[in-house]
């Protein structure tokens, strides 16, 4: 996309990812770049198979074999450095999930473990991530209960003193081994998931930490994991599908949640969802993927308001909306198969304005002409006589 | 395939599909290597059962699982002439006996699962379709069969109905039926809430209809799973309880009597506790690779037929 | 006869049975006093949210669930007004009546038996009621096949060959196979994708009006419903807050538990930007609902009066219903204009 201006905080350049299976090579995402800068919501709109979840799970490196990331650049930029995701180690990478980059997905139940009651899923961030600040806490805490102490009591909290500045020496680098944690550390971190809990919205959070996943509804389970992501204040924000599965009143709860908790915390957001309505009220920019390949980038008011490509038209037209009547227009064809996807333009079999260049080439971005402000990018041969981006 | 509906409806040379599902699985099966030698190893055992008179001529008439022996020496002979393996205590001739054990070995196999196949999936599916007081009823009798000990029931059969290889099996059948129940009537409950046999009832199916044609086809492949590796866990039992002498007469053919008549020379004397390496070893193997290709086939089958799996 | 279906005060309770000797400790009141009539040729959309019981309504009438209590009246012929109670028959009585009303389910993939070939699928019903058999019957079931907009070879294949879409419009093919004169469409495109909803939307609307069908289109997506539906009824925890026709309901909505659902839908259009109501708490459970009106604990207009007497549905325009306690104040409150 555009010159990299200082604000981009993650970029994604030309990434190719395959699985290997039975039935031959899957070509899953084919040469996908884009980029997100600080503070946005990027929504990411497409159908089944369209590649959206693949894409960010390679950010954070969670493709399993026979997944691979063929090729391709993932630079994260944060605090003045910068970091190609796709060649990190799982050590690093380890490092970055939860932390600075965190995910929510689609069945929330299905993201909480159902043997381990809140209070150990939430503060298992604050743990694996937040040790130092932990401890300083708890060293401070020991320093105040101190005074005024004497005799025995006192003897009892130097021990304590002594025993968390050995830990917090390991916990400077964050490399405390599971175990050795401590009470004192445990209750600090559950300190801190209460009042994340309260944060977000939850009633009682003191008494919903005790409680396990099946005991919550969807609505709460939901924003269990939601706190989970946000509690060490992540840079970006990945959300998959998060109220797909929810009623449209506890959607509702969430959306605005999410609206709150991005102004409070400052996070960028990468929004996925096949849900247009959605896209279009928390999105400040969207992109549409088709079949492994982006189709179309622009300002959310652009998009809806003026798009480009075919398959977008045909997508915002096959909605119902209210007060249109008639028929909705269907995309004629399916969803190709990516193991011997089409040739040059992946949608020109079902596209009403298919040329033959398009089932030859595949269509670079081109930069257009946007009536409501921000980039538009389309890809596809009826534009190409719009400057050329990538 | 009717010939009729080729004329109406043009199907071209398109295979019956149900044709095309079953070579995609013998596919899968010749595919994979363990798979394949578990194929082999049952091709071969199948082979020497039907050859068997063949192979080993009988030496009875009317009785071809009669082992035949030259006198009635104890002391075991090694591989010979006249005899390819040698012979155990009494005589009796090793390779007469593992040829015809095959045919015993196949029988016990397939009769005691196919009998527990059937008394299992009957009662666990009345149990799991009808639910309510039935099942409690049919699940407690279940209970009660589980908790019956094989040894000792085996032991109680052959005291009063006389030493036999039928009874061993008929103790097996006993024992053995109630796990069947179980699984099936687990998938059955599963599958009773599936949105097809809802449908299927919607369309207006008797009760019998859908049990026979939506249920079970469905909820039989855990089942047979289940079958196939016990076919080999029956042989190896029922071995075991010849070899405690439960089982067939002495001088018949069955494996697991020969290693039962090679009690006392498993180890040799003194200096030389290999000596009678043939009368346990060579028995012995035939029971392994028989028991080995069962589990490998009933393995393979699980693979096949796990939807998940299959088209990995 | 121009209604089709008349139900009065259907209900469907599950029991709950805890202990040893499960007793039944509870009810589940998936299903609490439903009155309702369907009009030939109409559709009627049923909206509301999980737990609400709307599925269990549609399963009921079909007896797929049995219900506790309440009649069923369905006018088996258009040309006379004989009705008859079909919850009285059971069994083989009742699998006469099947013929006439039949239900698509949510998930393609589940509700097709995947070890039956397609041509089986639809063509069960034609040997079970003995509508064809032999060559006719093939003949039939590629005609369903075409009029669904799929081509009458694929009935010599397993379902698991086929698309998401191309599924459900067996099952559509599949629930037509008996003519009938009712159809229950319990969420039909929600596990399918936006572009492939259109298609089986248009399909749903051209069968309707080819077959002469009556629909009861159950849904929680409320842009959908409005699309097709002629007539749309709210339900809130085995109740109905709410029936009117679906212009009506979304331009002049009373009750709030209407308002605040209509307010919740996301528009995909960024221009749009209402007032949204976000209602507090989660949807409560059906097994011990709320004394009085059930919607009061998370009502904005809810005196005392709600939450000890239970509403009943009464008219405040025409052809719409309300059960509300409180609907002049919020006529008042919002300015609605009723017709």
């Amino acid at each position: 996309m555009a010159a990299q201006n200082k604000d981009t905080i993650l970029d994604i350049n030309e990434l190719k990812v395959n699985f290997y299976t039975y039935e031959g090579v899957v070509k899953a995402i084919d040469d996908i770049g884009f980029d997100l800068s600080a503070g946005d919501t990027l929504g990411i709109v497409g159908e089944t198979g369209c590649g959206k979840s693949v894409t960010v799970l390679s950010v954070l490196g969670l493709i399993l074999p026979p997944g691979k990331i063929e090729s391709g650049d993932i630079v994260y930029r944060w605090r003045g450095e910068e970091k190609n995701l796709a060649h990190q180690s799982g050590e690093f990478l380890r490092t970055i999930r939860g932390n600075e980059i965190s995910m929510i997905f689609q069945e929330a139940g299905n993201a909480l473990n159902p043997v381990l009651s809140v209070e150990k899923q939430v503060s298992e961030s604050f743990l694996l991530h937040r040790q130092g600040e932990l401890c300083e806490e708890v060293l401070e805490k020991i320093s105040r209960s101190m005074e005024g102490k004497r005799g025995v009591r006192r003897l009892v909290l130097r021990c304590q003193r002594k025993t968390y500045n050995r830990k917090l020496r390991k916990a400077r680098t964050n490399s405390l081994k599971y175990g050795r944690y401590g009470r004192l550390l445990k209750n600090e971190a559950t300190k801190r998931t209460v009042s994340l809990l309260g944060n977000l919205g939850i009633a009682n959070p003191s008494e919903v930490i005790h409680r396990y996943p099946h005991e919550l509804s969807g609505g709460m389970q939901q924003r269990v994991v939601i706190s989970m992501a946000l509690a060490c204040n992540p840079s970006i924000l990945i959300a998959d599908e998060p109220t797909s599965n929810l009623d449209v009143t506890i959607q509702a709860q969430i959306l605005s949640l999410i609206e709150e908790l991005k102004e409070k915390y400052r996070s960028s957001i990468l929004f996925i969802t096949h849900d247009l309505g959605v896209v279009s009220e928390v999105s400040d920019k969207v992109i549409v993927l088709y079949a492994g390949t982006l189709v179309e980038y622009a300002h959310v008011r652009e998009l809806f308001k003026h798009p480009l490509h075919p398959y977008t038209e045909a997508l915002l037209n096959s909605v119902p909306m209210l007060g249109k009547e008639g028929r909705l227009e269907s995309i004629k064809g399916n969803v190709p198969n990516l193991v011997n996807p089409p040739s040059g333009c992946r949608f020109h079999p079902r596209c009403p304005h298919a040329m033959k260049i398009c089932t030859e080439k595949k269509p670079p971005q081109y930069e257009v002409r946007s009536h409501e402000g921000g980039e538009h990018l389309v890809a596809c041969f009826l534009y190409r006589n719009e400057k050329q981006q990538r | 395939m009717n010939f009729i509906k080729k004329r109406r409806i043009v199907i071209d040379f398109e295979q019956h599909p149900r044709l095309k599902e079953f070579q995609f699985s013998f596919h899968k099966i010749l595919k994979n290597p363990l798979s394949l030698t578990g194929l082999a190893l049952i091709f071969v055992f199948f082979m020497i059962a039907v050859f068997a008179p063949i192979i080993a001529q009988p030496q009875y008439e009317h009785e071809p699982f009669r082992i035949p022996h030259e006198g009635y020496s104890v002391i075991p002979s090694p591989p010979g002439p006249g005899h390819p393996f040698g012979t155990t205590t009494k005589q009796y001739d090793i390779f007469y006996g593992v040829i015809w054990g095959t045919r015993t070995a196949f029988r016990i196999g397939f009769m005691v699962v196919g009998s527990i196949l059937i008394i299992g999936v009957i009662i666990g599916s009345i149990s799991g379709y009808f639910g309510g007081i039935v099942d409690e009823v049919l699940m407690r009798i279940v209970d009660i069969f589980m908790s019956l000990p094989l040894f000792i029931l085996a032991m109680a059969l052959v005291t009063a109905l006389g030493r036999s290889l039928d009874n061993i099996m008929k103790s097996l059948i006993i024992v053995g039926w109630p796990i069947y129940a179980r699984t099936i009537r687990s998938s059955i409950l599963t599958l009773r809430e599936e949105d097809f046999v809802k449908a299927a009832k919607a369309l207006g199916a008797g009760t019998l209809k859908i049990i026979f044609k939506h249920v079970l086809p469905n909820a039989i492949y855990p089942v047979l799973i289940l079958a196939s590796l016990d076919i080999g866990a029956m042989v190896l039992t029922a071995a075991a309880l010849s070899f405690l002498g439960l089982g067939a007469q002495e001088g018949y053919a069955d494996w697991g009597q020969m290693v039962s008549l090679a009690r006392n020379y498993i180890v040799g004397p003194q200096g030389q506790p290999f000596l009678y390496w043939y009368v346990v070893t060579i028995p012995g193997l035939f029971i392994l690779f028989f028991v080995l290709g069962c589990n490998l086939l009933g393995d393979a089958l699980r693979d096949i037929f796990d939807r998940k799996l299959r088209r990995k | 006869m121009s209604e089709i279906l008349s139900i009065r005060n259907l209900k469907t309770y599950y029991p709950i049975r805890g202990g040893v000797i499960k007793t039944t400790k509870n009810y589940v009141r998936a299903v609490d006093d439903i009155s309702l009539t369907l009009r030939r040729g109409e559709c009627l959309g049923l909206v509301g949210e999980s737990g609400c019981g709307k599925t269990t309504f549609g399963k009921t009438i079909l007896q797929l669930e049995n219900a506790s209590g309440g009649s069923i009246y369905l006018n088996r012929d258009a040309k006379n007004e004989d009705f008859t109670d079909i919850t009285k028959y059971r069994g083989k009585r009742f699998r006469e009546l099947r013929k006439k009303m039949q239900i698509v389910f949510q998930d393609p993939t589940t509700s097709l038996n995947p070890r039956m070939l397609v041509k089986n699928i639809i063509g069960e019903a034609l040997t079970i009621h003995k509508i064809a058999s032999g060559r006719e019957r093939i003949d039939r079931v590629a005609r369903l096949l075409e009029s669904v907009g799929l081509s009458s070879d694929h009935m010599m294949r397993y379902p698991h060959e086929f698309s998401g879409g191309q599924r459900q419009r067996i099952a559509i093919a599949r629930a037509l196979s008996t003519d009938p004169d009712f159809v229950i469409l319990d969420e039909p495109t929600s596990a399918l994708d936006v572009s492939v909803q259109a298609q089986i939307l248009n399909l749903l609307i051209d069968l309707k009006h080819e077959f002469n069908l009556t629909y009861l289109f159950i849904t929680h997506h409320l842009l959908v419903v409005e699309h097709i539906s002629d007539r749309i009824a709210v339900m809130y925890l085995g109740k109905i807050v709410e029936i009117a026709d679906t212009k009506h309901m979304f331009e002049s909505p009373v009750h709030p538990y209407t308002i605040a659902l209509l307010s919740a839908i996301p528009f995909p259009d960024p221009d749009l930007r209402r007032e949204r109501i976000i209602l507090s708490g989660d949807v409560p459970d059906p097994i011990d609902p709320p004394a009085g009106c059930r919607f009061h604990p998370r009502c904005w207009f809810a005196n005392d009066l709600c939450k000890e007497e239970e509403p009943r549905l009464e008219e405040v325009g025409k052809n719409h219903f309300v059960a509300c306690h409180r609907k002049e104040k919020v006529i008042e409150h919002y300015g609605i204009q009723i017709t």
